[in-house]
């Protein structure tokens, strides 16, 4: 969920926005520049893969991907969220350029939290019911705090957002439960096809 | 995806220096950001619509592209009145909508529609790689503008990629629907998409450091400063100034 141009109030959107500096900070330092070709493949799969819509009953949902982005990537999902974010504000007018900042930290938060807490059972080397748990909470728990992330940024403005901020973290849990599905199995599959996807060769 | 650039060869903004423009647009939208007061939103939301009649794109497309911001605009319409605090104008079933609550809700709609428009008249008047070029200009890292230049230029070959698989599974006659089948298969394009973006990207460095790729991008454009970009940025300023006053001084009217 983007946040719009607009709605947040200077104060959270200039604290977003220094707190990605220094995530993308952290994320650019580990890139060389030979890398960045690559990175900017990967990043465009990413970027694609997110436009998907699932069905889920009569409605549906884009994916959102920051679990197995922050699992592939580690502290580079800053840069790529940034860039795909600044993408899509710029070719869809997907939220915009005040809410860049915030809405990186956002995205890019959780994935690098998953990446830490679930990182290390998503490997080749572990087996396969903890590679399952760990992807899935992986999945999970980015949307999870992706949406509380979002939710905590419109609460902020103000008291008079909280049922809206309420109602959008409630609106994020069937999708979470999708997205650990969805990442589950991803990973499970990545690790059957292209293992180095996943032993941090990348990350 | 239908990503389509809008750029419009004959306008006025378009011979504007792309750097220009993307300051300006920054500080525009700063600006209104901050901005609280209802008629300096009023009046950076008319500047905007005029800036974006001069980039000579069609009302549809306008509108089209103003849906997304709108969309977010519109949930929160079903809230803000109601639950900011205030004096009571009327009542819809049991819940009060106040006064506060309705320019709260008007002031953040003409915010970021007048922002919106800003972005729109100038990704309209520059393609997406000059705009890459006017921020390497502007001393932005580079490492994260060419990760910016190498994105966008395979979002749309991994999207053709992703268009060859939904087919491939179209043509096996697979149905979307609410259920595990579904999610699995588009777990596995998800995949099947970063692994082809995987293989393609070791290719292509391999390719790039064949070819002696040392981490520069040539451009045979050149941005040069123009009378047009000093008058720009003049009547920029002073619009900056002027709603910058208004908001200091707080014009408001008694009727809103």
């Amino acid at each position: 969920m983007h946040i719009s141009e607009g709605v947040l109030s200077p104060a959270i959107l200039t604290g977003g926005a220094a707190l990605t500096a220094i995530g993308v900070g952290i994320g650019l330092k580990s890139i060389d520049y030979e890398e960045i070709p690559y990175m900017g493949i990967l990043t465009a799969g990413f970027f694609v893969a997110s436009l998907i819509h699932l069905p889920i009953g009569p409605a549906s949902v884009h994916l959102i991907l920051n679990g197995i982005l922050g699992l592939i990537l580690g502290w580079k999902a800053f840069p790529a969220i940034l860039v795909g974010l600044t993408l899509q504000a710029l070719l869809f007018q997907f939220g915009g350029i005040t809410t860049l900042g915030i809405n990186t930290l956002n995205m890019a938060l959780p994935a690098v939290t998953c990446y830490y807490l679930f990182g290390w059972g998503v490997k080749k080397s572990s087996g396969r019911l903890i590679f399952i748990i760990t992807a899935f909470a992986a999945g999970c728990c980015a949307v999870l705090f992706a949406g509380i992330l979002v939710g905590f940024s419109l609460y902020l403005n103000g008291d008079a957002f909280l049922p809206a901020a309420k109602l959008l973290v409630a609106a994020h849990l069937p999708v979470m439960l999708i997205e650990g599905i969805l990442t589950a199995t991803c990973a499970l599959f990545l690790r059957k096809v292209k293992p180095e996807l996943l032993e941090s060769y990348y990350g | 995806m239908t990503v389509e650039e809008l750029t419009n060869i004959n306008s006025l903004i378009n011979r504007i220096d792309p750097r220009v423009k993307i300051i300006e647009v920054f500080f525009f939208s700063i600006v209104v950001a901050v901005s609280n007061s209802l008629p300096v939103l009023l009046s950076a939301l008319i500047i905007s619509l005029g800036i974006i009649l001069t980039a000579g794109i069609p009302a549809r497309e306008i509108f089209r592209r103003l849906v997304p911001v709108n969309i977010m605009i519109i949930f929160l319409w079903f809230f803000l009145p109601f639950t900011t605090e205030g004096k009571p104008l009327f009542n819809i079933g049991t819940l009060a909508v106040t006064h506060e609550g309705l320019i709260y809700a008007l002031r953040i709609s003409i915010k970021s529609n007048a922002m919106m428009l800003m972005l729109i008249s100038l990704i309209a008047s520059t393609p997406i790689f000059t705009l890459g070029h006017a921020m390497l200009e502007l001393k932005m890292p580079r490492k994260l503008v060419h990760l910016f230049f190498f994105t966008y230029r395979y979002i749309h070959v991994m999207d053709k990629e992703y268009i060859r698989l939904i087919n491939a599974i179209k043509m096996r006659g697979f149905r979307p629907g609410t259920n595990l089948h579904t999610y699995r298969t588009f777990a596995y394009i998800v995949g099947m998409l970063l692994i082809k973006s995987f293989d393609r990207m070791q290719r292509v460095r391999n390719a790039m450091l064949c070819r002696g790729f040392k981490g520069n991008f040539y451009t045979i454009r050149n941005f040069s400063f123009k009378k047009i970009d000093v008058i720009s940025i003049a009547l920029m300023i002073a619009i900056l100034i002027v709603l910058g006053i208004m908001e200091w001084t707080k014009i408001t009217y008694s009727s809103i």
